[in-house]
């Protein structure tokens, strides 16, 4: 049992719950009245270590066997909310049970990286091969599509961290960075206003490789076109925009792309967000002292935003400390990985990882401005039951596979 | 070939994090305008609600001009205590309907439609009167807020279906708005004028941001006022209603249904147009607005119809003007055309029996225009008089068309009704497929049969014959704003298929009439030549429709009026009355026939 990472954890999601309570301060309040958000966290934490005794009586087998069962059971969960859910905040992913709501988005994270790890785990499994990638592509694709559904953009998005699982194992980095390249070009086309500029870029771009290559008629060839494909792709990306998307539309997506645009509408909350922060200085303005998230000022603080309270109360200091936690949280959870005996195992430290990665990236870049504002939860610090048992289960799994990665070997 | 990935991503990681802290170190430690930002943070948003552009008579008086009108807005943020009783005693509401103000806003809250940092208004509508209770007041209760807005106010009762109502904009409207120029809050013109003409009349929303600490003291404007706008005023209407002669028309109209409108015939501008019953267009502001506008809508009397626009009635003997110009342009008369009163084919009254066409439209012959329309509909055209007869309405359709019948004119109000005119195609639906002839459709000759009119119509028509063939689009706004112009539409002549010269028939007729004939009585003025038709449209089993046109002087005309009158019997007596007295008022600027009046005003013809 690794009880380095278990006290990582400890630590993480204790701070989470003193923020928690700090957001919905006031005065004479029990920290631990189970009306408000601090309160009833507790009582996700006490869920949650209930959860972890049983990951860890559980056979460790288990999690390999039935990983195909699991994640088939949690898909129809989703498929199940996105017909009955309630609508909570723009997107349609809870699930109530009496006067009780989880979010089965959060269980098909850990779900779907049993499901690639047992696939990759597979005897006769080959990264190179087109017909593995495909699957594996549909195996992160099908929870995408449906949390699609729910109209929870976040939440699919952090599929696609698998990728960097699969770099891991062996896949072409190519593939990663056509994906980084097209993500780039998108963006840059909407940010630049002029695309005779863009052109300007890639004939020169173009001129260079020819001129320092080799002048085989394929591979020039193949730098003109793809030069030409780039360039309708930013013509027709423009128009798109311009042309078929409606006023509002265009406004969010500009927002999303210059989060200090629009201050007093879209970008009112990454404004306040950066306030809060800000504020904070080099040293915090102190436990329970922070005006800006006392008053209000941020929406969604105790979930989405929690870093807010972190930079507020706890200035740069505190944010250096939350940051290096969750670094050295990821460092030896990749270690935890690494020293595995079993393919399996291996795949599914990573995937931990890896969704971890994603959403400390994703989250803590919202509240300071340098990513659009998608709402995925901080791992162990935002409140919330479903995303507090979700995330305690991806890392317990491993934990468990860990204390048990000698006996692999039994297994033959 | 996996050598390295895991460092790779290790640094990934680390990169991450480097940037992370270093942004942050730079918003935290370096940037210090954020510390100071987060005193003065809360930007306060107040809406700057334009002022409604006037309405305007022709003679400058205003008609409809705009009242103070208060909201109370909450931030519910920063209510931190309420003393509820004071509230209630301050405000004049119950306990009940504070507590029912704070649910509905929790759920806007939760429903994410209102913000608990935004000001949300919380009592809305407040009069002068109830501002000037509560002024002094305000700041006890921390959190609330007013703001300042315009609502209608109308300096006489009349005209309130011209002029239409204006109420909050409502969700379907809202959702239809493809401008994306209203928000929801925004006043909205209903109907009539306020509808017509909305885009002139609203004005522009400002808007005006502060900043605001989080004791909820207002700091100063936020950034310089850089993104602040002023709201900008309304367009004035200025109306071709004379308001004097309109609230004439109003009060003689008092206790009947059915309508008045009196028309410059040189220019189409309406100098009066009243439909009875109406309302008083005050019951629709204000806080009453929506228990009195379920009233208003329910009241079987139907005020807010209407009836100028609206109401379609048969034309009655006035049509028999119309025929006798078609048949004098398509010269299957003269003039001098005598036609015996054979009352065997059709009923007549009267004491005449083989009059001219002069004589034929002063005592409103029926058997004379039964033969008229006969010889205009079957000129041999064609050997099958089905099909001779289909080629005569179809001649007979254009020239009425080009009176402005059948459809709606194009007056600038909403909802116009256009009336009938009888095409062959209609007859054909009509008679599913069987044939048709003369003998089917006699009844278009007096005016009874398939035919529909429009009051305002009507009003046209009688300007028409003033001004010897032609007619400008009647309308209610001679100028928009400044420009001094209406809109362009009704600046354009409109000539109909007759030549000017056969209308001088028509005059003399009418001149007749009122000379001599059923008008005499009624509708004759002293010193001024006035040229009338009455007109009686049956509507059993309730009494006939009274119906009279007229305009005055013959020469130069400066008045052309048309009045119905429903159920009031024979139309030179109730309507006849109405129009002389209202060109005697407009021309002589008083009426000095009390027992006219006195016998109008006695009349109440509701049913």
């Amino acid at each position: 049992m690794d009880w380095i990472t278990v006290l990582l954890y400890g630590i993480i999601v204790f701070w989470g719950w003193l923020n928690i309570f700090s957001v919905t301060y006031e005065e004479n309040q029990f920290i631990l009245d189970p009306t408000i958000n601090s309160g009833r966290q507790l009582i996700f934490i006490g869920s949650s270590l209930a959860i972890i005794m049983f990951i860890l009586i559980i056979d460790m087998r288990f999690y390999e066997t039935f990983a195909w069962i699991i994640y088939g059971a949690v898909l129809l969960l989703c498929i199940i909310v996105v017909f009955t859910g309630r609508e909570v905040g723009g997107n349609q992913a809870w699930l109530r049970i009496g006067s009780f709501g989880f979010q089965p988005s959060e269980f098909a994270k850990f779900a779907t990286a049993l499901v690639v790890a047992k696939y990759m785990g597979t005897v006769g499994f080959r990264m190179d091969q087109l017909r593995n990638q495909l699957t594996l592509f549909a195996i992160i694709g099908a929870p995408m599509l449906i949390i699609l559904l729910q109209k929870d953009t976040g939440t699919a998005l952090v599929f696609s961290a698998f990728v960097l699982v699969f770099y891991r194992e062996g896949m072409s980095p190519f593939l990663i960075l056509v994906g980084i390249g097209v993500t780039i070009i998108f963006i840059l086309t909407l940010l630049v206003e002029n695309e005779y500029i863009l052109f300007g870029i890639i004939g020169c771009v173009w001129l260079t490789l020819l001129l320092l290559g080799k002048k085989k008629r394929k591979r020039v060839t193949i730098i003109t076109l793809a030069a030409l494909m780039l360039m309708g792709t930013i013509k027709s990306v423009d128009f798109i925009f311009n042309n078929v998307l409606k006023e509002h539309q265009q406004k969010r997506i500009r927002v999303l792309l210059n989060p200090d645009l629009d201050q007093l509408g879209a970008g009112y909350h990454v404004y306040q967000s950066k306030v809060a922060i800000g504020s904070g200085g080099p040293y915090g303005k102190g436990f329970l002292k922070g005006t800006q998230t006392k008053l209000k000022f941020v929406p969604e603080q105790s979930t989405d935003f929690i870093f807010c309270t972190i930079g507020e109360e706890h200035g740069w200091i505190g944010s250096f400390l939350v940051i290096s936690l969750f670094v050295v949280l990821l460092f030896r959870v990749i270690f935890l990985a690494e020293r595995q005996k079993s393919r399996f195992a291996r795949v599914y430290g990573y995937s931990v990882a890896c969704i971890l990665f994603f959403h400390f990236t994703i989250n803590i870049g919202m509240t300071i401005g340098l990513f659009p504002v998608i709402g995925i939860p901080l791992p162990f610090f935002s409140y919330g039951g479903s995303s507090l048992w979700g995330f305690t289960i991806l890392l317990f799994i491993l934990l468990k596979l860990d204390a048990h990665r000698l006996q692999v070997l039994d297994r033959v | 070939m996996n050598e390295g990935r895991k460092e790779i991503i290790q640094i990934v990681f680390v990169l991450v994090a480097f940037v992370f802290l270093l942004k942050l170190f730079f918003i935290q430690v370096i940037d210090s305008s954020y510390a100071d930002l987060a005193d003065t943070n809360a930007i306060r948003k107040d809406i700057l609600y334009p002022v409604r552009g006037l309405i305007l008579d022709r003679n400058g008086k205003l008609i409809v001009y705009n009242n103070p009108e208060y909201d109370l807005l909450i931030i519910l943020k920063e209510v931190d205590y309420l003393d509820s009783a004071r509230f209630c005693q301050v405000f004049d509401i119950t306990r009940d309907e504070l507590n029912k103000g704070f649910k509905s806003l929790y759920t806007d809250i939760r429903n994410r439609r209102a913000s608990e940092l935004q000001p949300t208004p919380f009592i809305k509508q407040l009069s002068n009167r109830d501002f000037a209770k509560i002024q002094d007041h305000i700041d006890e209760f921390q959190g609330f807020y007013i703001q300042a807005r315009t609502t209608r106010a109308y300096s006489s009762t009349a005209m309130a279906n011209a002029i239409g109502y204006v109420s909050e904009i409502t969700r379907n409207q809202l959702e239809n708005d493809s401008s994306n120029f209203y928000r929801q809050g925004d006043y909205i013109g209903q109907s009539g004028l306020e509808a017509y003409y909305e885009t002139y009349l609203r004005g522009t929303r400002g808007v005006r941001y502060q900043l605001r600490n989080k004791d909820g003291i207002i700091k100063g404007p936020y950034k310089g006022g850089r993104y602040d706008t002023l709201s900008v005023p309304g367009q004035d209407l200025y109306t071709t209603i004379d308001l004097d002669l309109q609230e004439y028309g109003e009060y003689l109209l008092n206790g009947k249904s059915g309508s008045i409108i009196a028309i410059e015939p040189a220019t189409g501008e309406i100098l009066a147009m009243v439909s009875g019953p109406s309302y008083d267009p005050t019951l629709l502001t204000g806080r009453n607005y929506s228990s009195n506008f379920m009233l208003i809508s329910n009241d079987t009397n139907k005020p807010l119809f209407n009836r100028p626009l609206m109401a379609q009635y048969r034309p009655g003997s006035i049509f028999k003007i119309a025929q006798s110009m078609v048949a004098l342009q398509e010269g299957v008369i003269t003039q001098g055309t005598r036609i015996p009163c054979n009352r065997s084919i059709i009923d007549c009254h009267g004491e005449h029996s083989n009059e001219d066409l002069r004589g034929a439209i002063t005592h409103s012959c029926n058997p004379y225009f039964y033969n008229v329309l006969r010889r205009m509909l079957n000129q041999g055209v064609s050997n099958n008089p089905y099909e001779d007869t289909r080629i005569g309405l179809a001649e007979w359709d254009k020239h009425m068309s080009s009176f402005g019948l059948g459809r709606p004119l194009g007056i600038d109000l909403p909802n116009e009704k256009g009336g009938l005119v009888p095409s062959p195609e209609y007859y054909d639906r009509a008679y599913g497929g069987r044939p048709w002839k003369f003998s089917n459709i006699y009844s278009l000759a007096i005016g009874e049969g398939e035919n529909l009119v429009v009051p305002l119509q009507m009003a046209n028509f009688v300007s028409i014959i003033a001004n010897r063939g032609y007619y400008y689009t009647p309308h209610l706004v001679r100028s928009v704003g400044k420009t001094g112009l209406p809109l362009p539409q009704y600046q354009e002549k409109h000539l109909t298929s007759i030549d000017s010269a056969h209308f001088r028939v028509a005059v003399e007729a009418m001149e007749r009439v009122v000379e001599s004939g059923t008008g005499q009585f009624r509708a004759k003025l002293k010193d001024i030549i006035v040229c009338g038709k009455t007109g009686t449209v049956q509507n059993d089993p309730l009494p006939d429709h009274s119906v009279f046109i007229a305009f005055a002087p013959k020469n130069d005309p400066r008045i052309a009026v048309s009045v119905y009158v429903e159920n009031a019997g024979q139309g030179a007596r109730a309507a006849a009355s109405i129009a002389s007295l209202m060109i005697e008022k407009y021309l002589i600027g008083e009426t000095g026939r009390p027992i006219i009046e006195e016998y109008v005003l006695r009349g109440q013809f509701l049913y």
